[in-house]
């Protein structure tokens, strides 16, 4: 039975590897091509919540336009926002990221069995050379 | 396009490993059976040789993946394109992406790291800026996923 699970795992491999048309993943790469918006997740990943203006000072662009930004990394689920008093506060938010992670699994579970196999062999054929050798 | 890595500890001199990786003999010996049975394996390792692997699923169906070694070190480096010419998966068919597998002497024998790279997706094609592949690297970082999978015999 477990033969047949591994086969087909790697039928679903081969045919959903690439095939994704799911909003929030193309939401989650839309919001990933802008260099501005990755430095902003960048820095979201060093730092564990910034204010919007901290945020916004290294880049050569309006406060404004960093709210744009943000609002596309909000859309995408990739940050949240919240209020304290007068100072606005973000957030990276991970869990979008988990679609794009999950396709390359599928090329991981393409070739893992078969290095697994690989290596099993090279180590037989390893062994047999050794016998000859002695 | 984006890649991913694994790495594997094999108890077999790389000179071993290699040849399991360069020759149709060895290809064939572990593409398959597991996964359904390899009808051909023929490489040519030599720096613009060609390889070609065709293999059925339990299903009857039937898929080959081809391409041109570019890179050729004894026991050391294989570097090859990689596409697929029958089944796979049709949106991967027009991209050309690339394997390179690293041997390393290691004390129990090698250390075995492989790079599936420049993988196409519909996504990648249809942006414009292909800057993401980076950043897909950071968000593993964020997940704290292991793309290198060690798995010591």
């Amino acid at each position: 039975m477990l033969h047949v699970d591994n086969r087909s795992m790697v039928h679903h491999t081969l045919f959903c590897m690439v095939k994704y048309s799911d909003p929030q993943l193309n939401r989650t790469f839309a919001a990933l091509v802008d260099q501005t918006r990755r430095a902003i997740l960048d820095r979201l990943e060093r730092e564990d919540g910034v204010s919007i203006s901290e945020l916004a000072k290294p880049f050569a662009i309006t406060l404004p336009g960093v709210m744009k930004h943000l609002d596309v990394l909000e859309d995408a689920g990739l940050i949240t926002r919240w209020k304290q008093g007068r100072t606005v506060t973000v957030r990276l938010r991970p869990d979008p990221m988990r679609s794009p992670l999950d396709w390359l699994r599928r090329y991981e579970r393409f070739w893992s069995p078969r290095l697994d196999r690989l290596a099993k062999y090279a180590e037989s054929e390893e062994a047999k050379t050794s016998r000859k050798g002695r | 396009m984006t890649s991913f890595t694994l790495v594997r500890r094999i108890g077999a001199r790389p000179a071993i490993v290699f040849r399991a990786l360069s020759t149709p003999e060895g290809i064939a010996r572990w593409w398959g059976p597991d996964a359904g049975p390899v009808l051909s394996a023929d490489i040519d390792a030599r720096v613009g040789g060609r390889f070609r692997v065709r293999f059925r699923l339990l299903d009857g169906t039937e898929h080959e993946a081809s391409g041109e070694c570019l890179e050729v070190v004894d026991s050391k480096r294989l570097v090859m394109t990689w596409q697929w010419t029958i089944g796979g998966e049709p949106d991967e068919r027009d991209g050309e992406s690339r394997v390179a597998i690293d041997l390393r002497p290691i004390d129990i024998g090698t250390e075995l790291i492989f790079t599936h790279e420049r993988l196409q997706t519909e996504i990648s094609r249809n942006s414009h800026e292909r800057g993401w592949a980076g950043s897909l690297d950071k968000l593993e970082r964020y997940l704290s996923v292991e793309s290198a999978v060690a798995a010591a015999p």
